[in-house]
């Protein structure tokens, strides 16, 4: 059980306080609700390449990082499809360090032509070390295209391709920033050694002269349903031929999340998951094969990626997946099998609430699903799920028209 | 209020930083247990620590492959069985193999730890290493090779560390496919017998700790054939060569559009002197992302998305790296740019502002990672397969408030020359 309080500033910004007196120290963590599925068509990247900028110079603070070492601080972001977090840990005494810094990259930025320049090439350098100079690295840009046509997840977080990045503008930064990042569509927490009464007055001070801004009603193309399953061949030179198989699931906050969720832990979820056991262990058709869905906000994929045994054939691995497929849309899973991936679940979300940083984060994570006590009622959600649920959700999941698929075939 | 103005913050000298003790236990056959009872959570973690890393092993990749099919069968279950058994639980043991060690991990729920236990004591003393686990796991192996030798930094990682200790020695020697090729069942049972079922082993306990912690822990190892875990690794002998050419440019593919660069140069151990002095060098160096390599060669010059500097984590002799990921067109200009920092820490007094920034953010870090049970079991492990006690700890933190620029001087003068360090690019 996690607890927090909750208030809200004039201008609009949601406060969340998680005190934990155990630790020396406290984390503030922002969360905007902004990401990738925001931007325009012919400016992918941008919500990425704007957090770069975040650490570029505020309007009154020249250097962001200094002055936060100087504090015996760190900090880090993320930009994802859905939203952008940032957050900074440093020792509990010196917390107003982290309310004076963030408050002032969201009064104004620097808006430095330098960094600007900088970034974009540091962005450019990332986008090459990820997903360029690596075998099978491109996959996601073509996965990504085939499973959304109409949906902004149809592009990359980091940008659908590197000319995006090289010609963002200052003029579109500024626009951006405007857009998005005031109180109105943020959400504040401070976790740790902290006490919430001390919390409000720094809120107060700090981010309460902030104007409201305006809130972002977002208007996003939905996806279609999927109505014939979709298929495209690929060859790279890449060492080994190598399958992915994605399905479009259910949104974040619907129950059919929860069961896609465990569903991936019994295909795949570890050593005696079933894909490896029946693909890697008893036909050794693959040396490799994972199961994970995309966690996303709206409608996400669930997906299975396996590299094959040199010298298996495409078309006969892609039987066996489909044949362990099957099996989930005909039979109900076994009693043990199920309290098997529920364990697993509830063992990985206290291992998760472990770190600060992660209470911090899931709290305005979950704050901006809706709702920040939905991180305490997660595990019943998925205790509550039955074997005729799985069964239900996977006759809808793994029907053949929701079905993308690509053979990555090496040309060596 | 003027936001132009910065708050008052506590200066790093003024925290007081305390490693939280452990108690000590000894099982009836002598093995030796940490154990760290701290925590809110009811999460525990078991590590097994044998002396059976590749230090030890006569033939390429034996000491990892048996680390590796611990989990693959004992002659009660077979590897789905144990994996499952496991998994049931929820709980998750991770093996992994170094140099001189190689360990067992168990992360679980407190309450599942006496259905777990008895299963660990099983894989220390009855695995089988099925000839067909075997062959699966050489075959994957060599694919999950073949993959990895495209990519640069792969590469580039196992050749830097065979110019800095040899192709022969247990910290520069890699793998081939031929070395998979040629593992056989019986030399992978033997090194069984000899490290793990007679093994030298010690173990750390961590976590909200179950009441009869010490007494599962005697009833299911307590009296098995395990040999006290020491710091003599003098059996085996390894002499490191180090390389003569120091500079090196590897085409490892044709399209590459990035160069892994990879700068440098062997150094001590951790009970030499200058190591944790050097460790503060180094943290301004490239250690952290207010370090000069990251403000230099990332956020001026925008060649990379990013550059740190670090010393090995090695036990008997370390070396200190300086790693990046460059514009195929930039490694050059990188290479020459951290001469440039090279030279400016040689010759320059690092000023007082810089250095007291340094000294907080690393008092803080330390006092962030000492946050949670298995950090701090963590620092332990390695102050103990070290061979050191707590006094290099405290050693530390002195070191961190109290260096002087003149002595980061000096050290920068004696290591931190570019003639010493082997340069590698690899496209």
């Amino acid at each position: 059980m996690v607890e927090f309080k909750k208030f809200q500033l004039d201008n609009g910004l949601r406060v969340i306080v998680h005190e934990d007196s155990s630790t020396p120290m406290a984390v503030l963590n922002i969360i905007y609700d902004v990401g990738a599925k925001d931007e325009n068509p012919r400016q992918t990247g941008f919500a990425h390449l704007f957090e770069h900028l975040m650490f570029g110079g505020s309007v009154n603070i020249g250097e962001f990082e200094t002055p936060l070492q100087v504090a015996g601080g760190e900090n880090n972001a993320f930009t994802t499809n859905d939203f952008t977090n940032y957050y900074m840990q440093l020792p509990a005494e010196n917390i107003e360090t982290a309310f004076w810094l963030e408050s002032d990259r969201m009064l104004s930025l620097a808006f430095s032509k330098k960094s600007l320049e900088v970034q974009r090439k540091v962005v450019c350098e990332e986008f090459k070390e990820h997903y360029i100079n690596k075998p099978y690295g491109d996959v996601w840009f073509k996965m990504r295209e085939l499973a959304y046509k109409k949906h902004p997840y149809k592009w990359m977080t980091i940008g659908k391709e590197l000319s995006h990045i090289e010609h963002a503008k200052l003029r579109d930064v500024k626009n951006f920033f405007f857009k998005h990042y005031c109180p109105m569509n943020a959400i504040l927490v401070v976790a740790g050694n902290v006490k919430t009464a001390q919390v409000k007055q720094l809120a107060e001070k700090w981010f309460g002269n902030i104007p409201a801004g305006k809130k972002y009603e977002r208007q996003l193309p939905q996806e279609p349903e999927q109505t014939q399953a979709r298929t495209l061949d690929v060859k790279a030179d890449v060492p080994l031929d190598a399958l992915y198989k994605a399905y479009h699931i259910a949104p974040r906050k619907e129950y059919g999340y929860y069961f896609a969720e465990l569903i991936t832990e019994i295909l795949g979820g570890g050593n005696s998951s079933r894909l490896f056991q029946s693909l890697v262990k008893e036909k050794r058709f693959f040396s490799h094969i994972e199961c994970y869905q995309t966690g996303s906000v709206d409608p996400g994929l669930l997906v299975i990626e396996g590299r094959l045994i040199k010298g298996v054939d495409m078309k006969e691995a892609d039987d066996a997946v489909e044949e362990e497929i099957k099996k989930m849309t005909i039979g109900e899973v076994e009693e043990k099998e199920l309290a098997k991936v529920k364990n697993k679940t509830e063992a990985a979300i206290v291992f998760e609430d472990m770190s600060l940083m992660n209470r911090a984060a899931s709290l305005a994570i979950y704050e901006l699903l809706g709702d920040a006590d939905m991180m305490n009622t997660e595990l019943e959600k998925y205790q509550s799920v039955t074997a005729e649920d799985i069964l239900a959700e996977s006759k809808k999941i793994f029907d053949k028209n929701n079905s993308n698929t690509i053979y990555y075939y090496s040309n060596n | 209020m003027n936001r132009k103005i910065a708050p008052q913050i506590k200066n790093a000298v003024d925290f007081h930083l305390e490693l939280p003790p452990y108690e000590k236990y000894v099982l009836k056959n002598g093995i030796e247990v940490y154990a760290l009872n701290i925590g809110e959570l009811d999460t525990l973690m078991v590590n097994f620590v044998f002396a059976a890393g590749n230090w030890f092993e006569e033939k390429n990749l034996v000491a990892a492959t048996v680390n590796h099919l611990l989990k693959n069968g004992t002659s009660a279950k077979t590897a789905f069985q144990v994996n499952e058994h496991f998994e049931y639980y929820g709980s998750s043991l991770s093996r992994s193999c170094q140099n001189e060690t190689a360990e067992i991990a168990l992360h679980c729920l407190s309450k599942h730890a006496d259905q777990l236990l008895p299963v660990i004591a099983e894989l220390i003393t009855d695995s089988v290493f099925p000839e067909e686990e075997l062959d699966i796991f050489k075959k994957n192996s060599q694919q999950r090779l073949q993959v990895s030798l495209k990519k640069s930094d792969f590469v580039a990682g196992r050749l830097i560390d065979s110019y800095l200790f040899g192709e022969k020695h247990p910290y520069g020697k890699y793998s081939s496919l031929e070395d998979y090729a040629s593992l056989q069942q019986d030399e992978i049972k033997n090194f069984y017998q000899q490290y793990y079922r007679n093994g030298k082993c010690v173990i750390f306990v961590a976590g909200k700790l179950p009441k009869n912690i010490i007494e599962q822990l005697e009833k299911y190892f307590g009296a098995l054939a395990l040999h006290v875990w020491d710091n003599d690794f003098k059996n085996k002998q390894h002499p490191a060569i180090h390389a003569k050419q120091k500079k090196y440019n590897i085409t490892n593919d044709v399209n590459g559009v990035q160069g892994s660069v990879r700068i440098a140069r062997n150094f001590p151990n951790r009970h030499h002197p200058d190591f944790q002095k050097a460790g503060m060098l180094n943290n301004i160096f490239g250690g952290y992302f207010g370090s000069r390599l990251m403000a230099n060669v990332r956020e001026d010059k925008g060649f990379t998305y990013g550059i740190y500097s670090y010393l090995m984590n090695h036990i008997q002799e370390s070396a200190w790296i300086i790693s990046t990921e460059a514009g195929k067109d930039v490694c050059q200009a990188t290479i020459d740019e951290v001469h440039k920092e090279m030279k400016l820490l040689r010759e320059e007094p690092i000023n007082e502002e810089e250095l007291q920034t340094a000294r907080n953010f690393m008092i803080g870090s330390v006092l962030g990672d000492l946050d949670g049970p298995f950090h701090v079991a963590g620092r332990w492990k390695n102050i103990i397969l070290n061979d050191l006690d707590k006094n290099y700890f405290y050693n530390g933190i002195h070191i961190i408030k109290t260096i002087t620029a003149e002595e980061l001087r000096e050290l920068a003068n004696k290591y931190l020359r570019p003639e010493d360090f082997y340069e590698l690019v690899v496209v």
